[in-house]
């Protein structure tokens, strides 16, 4: 079987401001060393803004697995420290559906369906969200 | 359900956190062609990139054998990890929820078993482990106590 050239691509990840939120939209295939990378931009971001919270659009990202997993709870951990919430948003329902059954249960986590939804909650007091609520998947 | 034959795709080598990203890509192309589900192939996918990790890490590397099973309507995808690493000394152990020897959450064998239809571990302290498992398309996931 044969691949082409290129491998799958690292993405360079852009962290945006907006307003309050600071912005992170992750695609397609993470390496562990981006994600590292990642949460210390982020950590980094949050420290060196007011920002009150971090979006991560995940809508874009095939595959979560534990490392990653693990990667989006210590962002957050990390966020709460200096006060700022931290919303993934836009998980796919295969994702999502993967990830219980995996047992990562991502406390501290909030979800939304999308980026719009997670903008809406943070203009809101806290509801706490189970991944995949309110969605059905077609196996 | 043991399976006999079938066509090997692929053997990767899993050398580094770039080769874990090859491995996803391979599972995801072979599961796609064998026909599976967009919920299956990202099931196994994952499940390929948590033994995958183990293999790495835990291993000190090795490398993954995939293979297309095809049993007249039965179709699926065996995935075989092997690494020459310290081995599992307790598999009961190892197998269970929360239970690291790294700083990881532990999670990864139990998971990767609870999202596959097959699972079975060879490993022997001192000379490694070898790790398969098998997903047959279209068959529903097990039931969560048989996963336990
Ligand atoms: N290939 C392997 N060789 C040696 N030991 C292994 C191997 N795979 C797993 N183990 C042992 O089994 C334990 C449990 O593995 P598991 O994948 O569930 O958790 P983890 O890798 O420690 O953390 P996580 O996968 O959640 O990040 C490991 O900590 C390790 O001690
Ligand atoms: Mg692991």
């Amino acid at each position: 079987m044969s691949w082409g050239l290129e491998g799958p691509v690292s993405t360079h990840v852009p962290v945006l401001r907006i307003g309050d939120v600071l912005l992170v939209t992750l695609q397609g295939e993470l390496h562990d060393k981006a994600a590292e990378q990642l949460q210390q931009d982020i950590g980094e971001a949050v420290a060196g803004s007011s920002a009150g919270a971090v979006v991560i659009d995940v809508s874009g990202v095939e595959i979560v697995d534990s490392f990653l997993g693990r990667v989006f709870a210590e962002i957050a951990a990390n966020a709460k420290l200096l006060a700022a919430e931290t919303v993934v948003a836009g998980m796919r329902p295969a994702v999502a559906i993967t990830l219980v059954e995996l047992g990562l249960t991502l406390p501290g986590l909030r979800t939304a369906l999308d980026v719009q939804e997670a903008l809406r909650m943070l203009a809101q007091p806290s509801t706490p969200l189970s991944p995949g609520q309110g969605r059905q998947e077609n196996a | 359900m043991t399976e006999t034959s079938g066509r090997v795709a692929a053997c990767l080598p899993i050398r580094s956190d770039t080769d874990l990203a090859w491995v996803r890509q391979h599972v995801r192309q072979a599961a796609a062609e064998v026909g599976f589900g967009l919920v299956e192939q990202t099931k196994l996918i994952t499940a390929a990139s948590e033994l995958a990790r183990n293999t790495l890490v835990h291993g000190g590397g090795g490398q993954v054998e995939s293979v297309f099973l095809d049993h007249g309507r039965a179709r699926g995808l065996r995935l075989t990890f092997t690494d020459e690493g310290p081995g599992i000394p307790d598999v009961e152990r190892a197998l269970t929820d929360g239970y690291t020897s790294g700083g990881g959450l532990g999670l990864g064998l139990g998971g990767a078993r609870r999202l596959v239809h097959e699972f079975s571990i060879d490993t022997s302290p001192g000379h490694g482990t070898s790790v398969t498992v098998v997903c047959w398309v279209g068959v529903p996931p097990r039931p969560r106590e048989e996963a336990r």
